[in-house]
C-alpha cells in the first residue's frame, strides 16, 4: 500500500513525523480519511482524535483541540495549537478543558460565539466518551 | 592609607561578588541551551504556518474582502508598539537596547509626524524604563512569569489581547520589538510589523508547486484565513519571546563573564597593594627594632 508523509506539529514541539498509510481527521465538516494521492485540501479541524495508520493494524492516536490540516501533493501537515498523544491524555485534563470552555461560554454574550463554544463542549464530551475515560 | 584589615575586607568582598557572577554565568549558560532548544523545536510550526498563510493570503491581498488583520484599517494614525523585554536585569544592554530601538527609531519619529503612539510592554524591565516617560501611553503591561520557560499559551494570550484591542479600534498598526539571537555576544534588536500582517516573502515554496491542482477549502477560504491570522500573530509573538529568552540568557552570560573577569583583575590589584603594605609594615617594624638596639 502506498504511503505518504505526515507531519503533526504543535507550537512547542513536533508530535509526529513519518511515513503513514492513512490518517483519519476530525474535519470541521465531518470525519475524513486521507490516503496517498489525496486531492489538495485545506481544512480546519474540530476537537477530536486523529487516528494514524502506519501499516496494517498498527497505528497511533492523537487528541487535538482545533487546528488545521493541509493536504498537499507532498503529504499531509497538521497544525494544532493544542494537542497531546492519547497516552498523555486523562480524564482530569479533559475535565479541565471542558471546565475552561464552559467558563468562557458562561462569560460570553455574543450568541454566535456561544454556539461555537457550546459545540466545543459537546465535542469534548464526545471525545471523553469515545476514549471511555 | 587603608589599613591592612580594610584591604583584607575589600578583597574578601570582591571574591564573594566574583563567586556570584560566576554562578550566574553558568546558570545563564544552562538556560541558554534550553532556550535554544525550545527555539529549535518551535521552528517547524512557525514555518508551516507561514507557508500555509502565504499560500492563502496571496490570493486575497488587495481584494475587497480581505480581513482587516491582513490589510490594515487603511489608516496609519495610531500605532501600537509591543515591546518585549526580559523580567530581570544584570544582562548587559539587552533590555535597554530593545527599548532604545523602539523609542529612538520609532516612537519619536512617529510622534514627530503627528501620530499617536501607544505602548504594550511584555516583561518587567521594558515597563520600568518606559513608564518614566510614557506612563500614560502604556495601555497594557505584562510580566513574563518568573523564569519559567516561555510557553505558547502565554504568547497566544498576548496575541489575543492585541487582537481584541485592534478589533475595538484602538490602533491601526502594531509593531513588535524584540532581540534576535545571533550568538552569545551578539543580539540584534529587531522590529517586526504585526498588523497589517507582513507576509512571508516567497521563501517557503508554495504548497501548490505540484501542478495547478486547485486547493479546496473547508469550510471556506475566508473563514480559514480569519482563524489563521490571529494564530499567526500568536506564532510571531511566540517566536519573539523565544528569541528574546535566548538573547537574554546570552547577554547575561557575556555580561557576567566580563564581570567575573573584572572582579579577577580587581582582586589581583588589591592583593598586590595588600602585600606591599604588609611588607612595608614589617620593614618598618624591623627598622624600629634595629635602631632601638643601636641606640643602646
Amino acid at each position: 500500500m502506498a504511503t505518504f508523509h505526515f507531519d503533526f506539529v504543535g507550537p512547542e514541539r513536533t508530535l509526529y513525523s513519518g511515513e503513514v498509510n492513512a490518517v483519519q481527521l476530525p474535519g470541521i465538516e465531518g470525519e475524513m480519511t486521507v490516503m496517498a494521492g489525496h486531492a489538495p485540501v485545506l481544512t480546519s479541524l474540530r476537537v477530536g482524535v486523529i487516528v494514524i495508520t502506519e501499516s496494517q493494524g498498527s497505528g497511533k492516536r492523537i487528541y487535538v483541540r482545533g487546528g488545521f490540516a493541509d493536504i498537499g501533493p507532498t503529504g499531509l501537515t497538521v497544525l494544532a495549537e493544542r494537542a497531546a498523544p492519547i497516552e498523555e491524555l486523562n480524564a482530569e485534563s479533559l475535565d479541565r478543558d471542558i471546565e475552561a470552555v464552559q467558563l468562557q461560554y458562561d462569560a460570553t454574550e455574543d450568541l454566535q460565539r456561544r454556539e461555537e463554544l457550546n459545540a466545543q463542549i459537546v465535542q469534548l464530551r464526545e471525545t471523553k466518551a469515545l476514549l471511555k475515560l | 592609607m587603608a589599613s591592612l584589615k580594610d584591604l583584607r575586607n575589600r578583597i574578601t568582598s570582591v571574591k564573594a561578588t566574583q563567586k556570584i557572577t560566576k554562578a550566574m554565568q553558568m546558570v545563564a549558560a544552562a538556560k541558554l541551551r534550553r532556550a535554544q532548544m525550545a527555539a529549535e523545536a518551535g521552528r517547524p510550526f512557525a514555518e508551516k504556518m507561514a507557508g500555509v498563510l502565504g499560500n492563502l493570503a496571496s490570493n486575497l491581498v488587495g481584494g475587497v474582502g480581505a480581513p482587516k488583520l491582513l490589510s490594515g484599517t487603511g489608516s496609519e494614525q495610531v500605532h501600537l508598539l509591543v515591546v518585549c523585554t526580559g523580567d530581570r536585569g544584570l544582562c548587559g544592554a539587552f533590555n535597554s537596547s530593545i527599548v532604545r530601538l523602539a523609542l529612538r527609531e520609532h516612537a519619536t519619529k512617529l510622534q514627530a509626524e503627528g501620530k499617536t503612539v501607544k505602548f504594550m510592554t511584555v516583561g518587567k524591565k521594558g515597563y520600568d524604563i518606559l513608564r518614566r516617560q510614557y506612563r500614560d501611553q502604556i495601555v497594557e503591561s505584562m510580566d513574563i512569569r518568573g523564569n519559567k520557560p516561555v510557553d505558547y499559551a502565554f504568547a497566544s494570550e498576548i496575541a489575543g489581547k492585541i487582537v481584541d484591542r485592534f478589533e475595538a479600534g484602538e490602533f491601526d498598526v502594531a509593531t513588535l520589538f524584540f532581540a534576535e539571537f545571533r550568538s552569545v555576544i551578539s543580539q540584534i534588536p529587531t522590529v517586526q510589523r504585526l498588523i497589517p500582517a507582513e507576509l512571508p516573502a516567497g521563501g517557503e515554496a508554495p504548497v501548490k508547486a505540484g501542478g495547478d491542482a486547485a486547493l479546496e477549502f473547508e469550510p471556506s477560504e475566508e473563514v480559514i484565513l480569519e482563524t489563521l491570522l490571529p494564530q499567526n500573530l500568536a506564532v510571531q509573538v511566540y517566536r519573539a519571546l523565544l528569541e528574546n529568552a535566548a538573547s537574554e540568557q546570552g547577554a547575561r552570560m557575556s555580561a557576567m563573564d566580563s564581570a567575573t573577569r573584572n572582579a579577577g583583575e580587581m582582586i589581583k590589584k588589591q592583593t598586590l597593594v595588600y602585600n606591599r603594605t604588609r611588607q612595608a609594615m614589617i620593614t618598618k617594624e624591623l627598622i624600629e627594632i634595629i635602631s632601638g638596639a643601636e641606640a643602646l
